[in-house]
C-alpha cells in the first residue's frame, strides 16, 4: 500500500519550479493525447505553446487576453491567501460588464473624458456588490462562499440574457439580442496604449493594480492580516484580526477586480454585450492564480502563459481542426498537474508494508 | 477474585518524551481500579496500549492467563476489553439504535437490537430510548449510548476515560450506580481520573502515575484526599516566596465573570473574580481543561464578556478586542505556541509584528515599518537569548523552548501593565524555563502585574505572590502563596475551593 507522509521541510526551490514542471507535463501528456487523435504532437505543441509568443500578430493579441486573466487572478489570489474561496469571478465579471456597460449606454451620445472612468467605477462597484452576496451570507450565516459564489455565476448569466433581450438591447440592432457596440463609440471605447503587445488602457490599469496588490501583501498591515488569516486563523484572532472584515475585504477586492476586467473586455475586445459575452475568464483566472503561486509577479507570468494557450488554441482549431474543447482540456490538465506536484512538495510517497 | 489483566513492564516512547516507563500492575475481576495522575502523567498512552490503539515498545500483558497484545481495538473488543472515550463518536443525525449498529461487528436485526438495548439499559439503570436521535440528547445521555454500546458486547474489562468531566453531579451519581452494578456482576472497570473525591467514593484500588511511571498503589478506602493528592503531585514540592511582596495599586479587576465556552468540550467559567495589584504575580494552578484557555481568551480579548467584568486600571475593557487591550497595556501569551501565539510558517520578524504592531508603532497608518519591525525582532532574540540563525527563520523551525522565549520576550519587551501567560514553560527545557520565570519576575518587580497560569505547582510556588486554583471553571479565592501547604493545594485542585477551611476542620 502507498501512503502520503508529510515532509519535515518542503523545498523552497521546488515551490518555484513546479509551475514550470506542470507546464512541461501538460505538453507531454497533451502531446500523447494528440498522437492518439492522429495529430502530429510536435505541430500541436508548437502552435499552442510557442507560436503565440513568436508570431507578431499573435503577440499583438497576447495582452488583450492576458490582461483580464491577470486582473481577475490578482483579486482572487488575495482572497485565496486568506482562505476565502471566491469561485464566482465569472459572475462578477459579467455583473461588472453589465453595470459599466449600462452606464455607457445610458450616456450614449454624450462626450467627455470622464465617461469611461465613470463606467469603470460602476463596473468595479457592480462586481464588488455581486461578491458581497456570498460575503454577507458567510459572515451572517456561515454559508459556504464556494457554493454561493459559484451559483451566482448562473444567476448572472441569466441576468445578462435578460438584459441583452431587454433594456440594454440595441434599438437599432434589428432585434438581435445584443447591445450597441461600445468599442466603436469614441467616448466609451478603450484606448490602445502599446499595440505590439496588445496593451490597452485596461492593461495599464491592470499593471497598476498588480503593483498595488504587491504593496498590499508585502507592506500593508491589511495584507499581513490577510496572509495571517489564511495561515493560522487562531493566531489571526489573537492578533486582533476580525474574520468578518477579512471576508468582506477579500471578496470585495476580487469582485471589483473581476468587474473591472468585465468592463475592459466589453469596451475593448468584445465591444458589445451578447449572450455569449462570458468566455470563462473568471474560471481560467483560478488556474492563473494558482499557477502564479498567488504571488503578483507569478500571476503576471502565469496570465501570459494561459493567454498563450487561448491564442494557440484558436490557431490550432484552424490549422489542425482541433476541437475547441481541447484548450479547456489543456488548461485543466495544467491545474491538475500543478496541484498534484504541490502535494508532492509537501508530502512524500511511502510504501507501507502491512 | 482472580486476576483479569496483568501488565508487565509496559513502556512507550515518543520523540523527546518517555510517555510510559516500565509500568506494571494488575486488575482483578470485578474491581473498580483507578488510574490516577495529573495531565501528561501517561494515563492516556497506557489505556491506548490496553485498547490496541498504540503498540507498546516493551513489555507484555496477560489477560485471563493468556498473552494479550491487541493489534487493533477490534481485537481488544473481541477479547472482552471495551472503552468509553472522553470524546464520543456518535452521528447526531442517526438514532441510538442506528449508531450502536454501526459500531457492532455482527449486528442483529433492528427489532432484536432495540429490545436488547432496552433490556441492558434497564438492567443497569441507564434508561435509553433506542429510537431517539442523538442530536436531541444531552451529553450525559450520549455517554449512556457509548456505555450501552460497550455493554452489549459483554466486556470483562471496561475502560472509562475521565467519564465525569462532561457530566452534571446528578448524572455522576447515576453513572456511579451503574458502575457499581457492573462491578457486582464481575465486570472490571479501569477508571481514569484526577478527581480525588470520585476515586475515594468509587474505587477499590488505585494505581498512581507520575511522569510516565507508577509511583504508588493504594486502597482509596484507607486514604484521604490529602494523601492521594500528595501521591499524585509528588511530596517533594518546595514552597518559597522569596522576596517580600509589596503590592501596589489595583491594576486588574475581574468580577462576576461568567462565560459559556464556545467549544463543545471547553469549560464554562462560573463567577470568576479576583483583583490583581501592580507588582503582583498571581499564580493560577489546576489541571488543564478546567477553564485555563477560557480565562486567557477572556483576558486577551479573543472572547468578549460584559464590559465591567474585566476592569483595567478602573476602566471596563470586557468588550474590547485584543488590539484595543494591547493599546491599554493588557497583553497575553497563550499556551499553544504554534498556531495561536505565533504563526508557524511566518518569519520571526512577522511574528514580532503579530502582537507588537500597536504598542511598538510598527504600522502607523497601516503601512508596515519593516526596518523597525526587524529591529524589534532582533531585540527580542538578543535580550531573551533566542537561539536562531536570524529573524527571517520561520517560527516552526525553532525548538519549543526557543520559540517560547521569543513569545514571552515579545510581550515583555512591549512594557505591559498587565501580562497574562498560560503555561509559560510547558514543554520547555529546564534552562529556558528558568530564564522565562526570571524574566516574568523581573517584569513584576518593575511594577507590572503578572498572571501565570500553569499546571506546574513547583513553578507557581516559586514565582507567585498570591495563588489560586481553577477547578471546573471556578476560581478559588487567591491567597498569599507563602505558607500554603501541599495538602491545602491538593485539596483545592481536587475541586475543594475552600481548601484551607476544610483542612482545618
Amino acid at each position: 500500500m502507498l501512503r502520503l507522509e508529510q515532509r519535515p521541510q518542503p523545498s523552497k526551490t521546488m515551490l518555484y519550479i513546479t509551475p514550470i514542471l506542470a507546464v512541461l507535463a501538460t505538453m507531454v501528456l497533451g502531446g500523447a493525447l494528440f498522437l492518439a487523435m492522429g495529430i502530429n504532437p510536435f505541430d500541436a505543441i508548437y502552435l499552442l505553446f510557442i507560436d503565440p509568443f513568436t508570431d507578431s500578430y499573435n503577440l499583438s493579441q497576447l495582452f488583450v487576453k492576458a490582461s483580464p486573466l491577470i486582473l481577475i487572478a490578482m483579486g482572487l489570489s488575495i482572497g485565496f491567501r486568506a482562505g476565502v474561496w471566491n469561485i464566482g469571478a465569472e459572475g462578477q465579471f459579467i455583473m461588472g460588464a453589465i453595470s459599466g456597460g449600462a452606464v455607457g449606454l445610458a450616456l450614449w451620445g454624450s462626450t467627455g473624458w470622464w465617461i469611461l472612468p465613470l463606467m469603470a467605477v460602476a463596473a468595479a462597484l457592480g462586481g464588488a456588490l455581486w461578491a458581497m452576496i456570498p460575503a454577507v451570507l458567510k459572515i451572517r450565516f456561515n454559508a459556504n462562499e464556494i457554493l454561493v459564489s459559484l451559483m451566482l455565476v448562473y444567476v448572472a448569466e441569466n441576468l445578462l440574457a435578460q438584459m441583452v433581450q431587454g433594456v440594454l438591447r440595441n434599438p437599432e440592432g434589428m432585434g438581435f439580442p445584443e447591445s450597441r457596440n461600445l468599442a466603436r463609440n469614441e467616448p466609451t471605447a478603450l484606448p490602445d496604449v502599446f499595440d505590439p503587445l496588445g496593451i490597452d488602457a485596461g492593461g495599464v490599469v491592470m499593471l497598476v493594480l498588480l503593483a498595488a496588490a504587491f504593496f498590499l501583501l508585502q507592506k500593508h498591515a491589511m495584507g499581513f492580516q490577510i496572509k495571517l488569516t489564511g495561515e493560522s486563523p487562531r493566531a489571526a484572532r489573537f492578533a486582533g484580526v476580525k474574520p468578518g472584515v477579512i471576508i468582506a475585504v477579500c471578496l470585495g477586492i476580487s469582485g471589483a477586480a473581476a468587474g473591472l476586467a468585465g468592463l475592459f473586455e466589453l469596451t475593448g475586445a468584445a465591444g458589445k454585450l451578447t449572450i455569449d459575452f462570458p468566455v470563462g475568464y473568471g474560471f481560467t483566472a483560478i488556474i492563473v492564480a494558482f499557477l502564479g503561486r498567488l504571488n503578483p509577479v507569478g500571476i503576471l507570468l502565469a496570465g501570459v502563459v494561459l493567454a498563450g494557450t487561448y491564442i494557440g488554441g484558436e490557431n490550432a482549431q484552424f490549422a489542425l481542426k482541433l476541437p475547441a474543447a481541447a484548450v479547456t482540456v489543456f488548461q485543466g490538465m495544467m491545474l491538475f498537474f500543478l496541484l498534484g506536484f504541490e502535494i508532492l512538495i509537501n508530502y512524500r510517497v511511502r510504501r507501507v508494508v502491512r | 477474585m482472580s486476576t483479569l489483566l496483568e501488565i508487565n513492564g509496559l513502556s512507550k516512547s515518543y520523540p523527546g518524551v518517555k510517555a510510559n516507563d516500565d509500568i506494571s500492575f494488575a486488575i482483578q475481576e470485578g474491581e473498580i481500579h483507578a488510574l490516577l495522575g495529573e495531565n501528561g502523567a501517561g494515563k492516556s498512552t497506557l489505556v491506548k496500549m490496553i485498547y490496541g490503539l498504540v503498540k507498546p515498545d516493551e513489555g507484555q500483558m496477560v489477560l485471563n492467563g493468556a498473552p494479550f497484545a491487541p493489534a487493533k481495538p477490534h481485537a481488544a473488543r473481541a477479547s472482552g476489553v471495551s472503552m468509553v472515550f472522553q470524546h464520543f463518536s456518535l452521528f447526531e443525525a442517526l438514532t441510538v439504535a442506528e449508531n450502536i449498529t454501526l459500531g457492532m461487528d455482527d449486528a442483529p436485526n433492528r427489532k432484536e437490537l432495540s429490545e436488547k438495548i432496552r433490556a441492558v439499559s434497564e438492567d443497569y439503570g441507564l434508561p435509553l430510548d433506542p429510537d431517539r436521535l442523538i442530536g436531541d440528547m444531552s451529553v450525559g445521555e450520549r455517554q449512556r449510548v457509548e456505555i450501552i454500546r460497550c455493554l452489549l458486547q459483554n466486556p470483562r474489562l471496561l475502560i472509562m476515560d475521565e467519564p465525569t468531566s462532561v457530566l452534571t453531579p446528578q448524572e455522576v451519581d447515576t453513572l456511579f450506580g451503574t458502575l457499581r452494578k457492573l462491578s457486582a456482576n464481575g465486570v472490571a472497570i479501569l477508571y481514569i481520573s484526577h478527581k480525588l473525591d470520585e476515586i475515594l467514593a468509587l474505587c477499590d484500588h488505585a494505581t498512581i502515575l507520575r511522569m510516565g511511571k507508577v509511583v504508588d498503589t493504594c486502597t482509596p478506602k484507607d486514604e484521604t484526599a490529602k494523601s492521594l493528592a500528595e501521591m499524585m503531585i509528588g511530596g517533594e514540592l518546595e514552597i518559597h516566596a522569596e522576596t517580600a511582596f509589596m503590592p501596589g495599586a489595583e491594576a486588574l479587576e475581574v468580577k462576576g465573570l461568567t462565560l459559556i465556552s464556545a467549544d463543545a468540550f471547553g469549560t464554562s467559567l462560573k463567577n470568576v473574580g479576583f483583583t490583581l495589584r501592580k507588582g503582583e504575580v498571581l499564580g493560577i494552578g489546576g489541571v488543564a481543561g478546567n477553564g485555563q484557555d477560557e480565562i486567557l481568551a477572556v483576558l486577551s480579548g479573543e472572547a468578549k464578556v460584559g464590559a465591567e467584568m474585566v476592569r483595567l486600571n478602573g476602566e471596563g475593557v470586557g468588550q474590547m478586542g485584543p488590539n484595543e487591550r494591547r493599546e491599554k497595556g493588557l497583553l497575553s501569551a497563550p499556551e499553544e505556541r504554534l498556531g495561536h501565539a505565533a504563526a508557524p510558517m511566518m518569519s520571526l520578524s512577522q511574528n514580532a509584528f503579530l502582537t507588537g504592531r500597536i504598542r511598538k508603532g510598527l504600522a502607523p497608518g497601516g503601512v508596515m515599518k519593516t526596518r523597525k519591525t526587524n529591529r524589534f525582532a532582533r531585540d527580542i532574540i538578543e535580550k531573551f537569548d533566542v537561539r536562531t540563525p536570524g529573524i527571517h527563520v520561520a517560527a516552526k523551525a525553532l525548538s519549543g523552548g526557543n520559540l517560547q522565549k521569543f513569545v514571552i520576550g515579545r510581550e515583555v519587551l512591549q512594557g505591559p501593565e498587565v501580562l497574562v501567560v498560560n503555561q509559560p514553560t510547558w514543554g520547555v527545557d529546564a534552562a529556558a524555563a528558568a530564564s522565562i520565570r526570571q524574566a516574568l519576575r523581573q517584569l513584576a518587580a518593575s511594577g507590572a502585574a503578572v498572571i501565570v497560569i500553569s499546571q506546574d505547582l513547583d513553578e507557581l510556588m516559586e514565582m507567585s505572590d498570591t495563588f489560586a486554583v481553577l477547578s471546573e471553571g471556578q476560581l478559588s479565592k487567591p491567597q498569599p502563596a507563602e505558607g500554603l501547604t501541599i495538602e491545602e493545594i491538593g485539596l483545592m485542585m481536587g475541586g475543594d475551593l475552600e481548601g484551607t477551611h476544610h483542612a482545618e476542620a
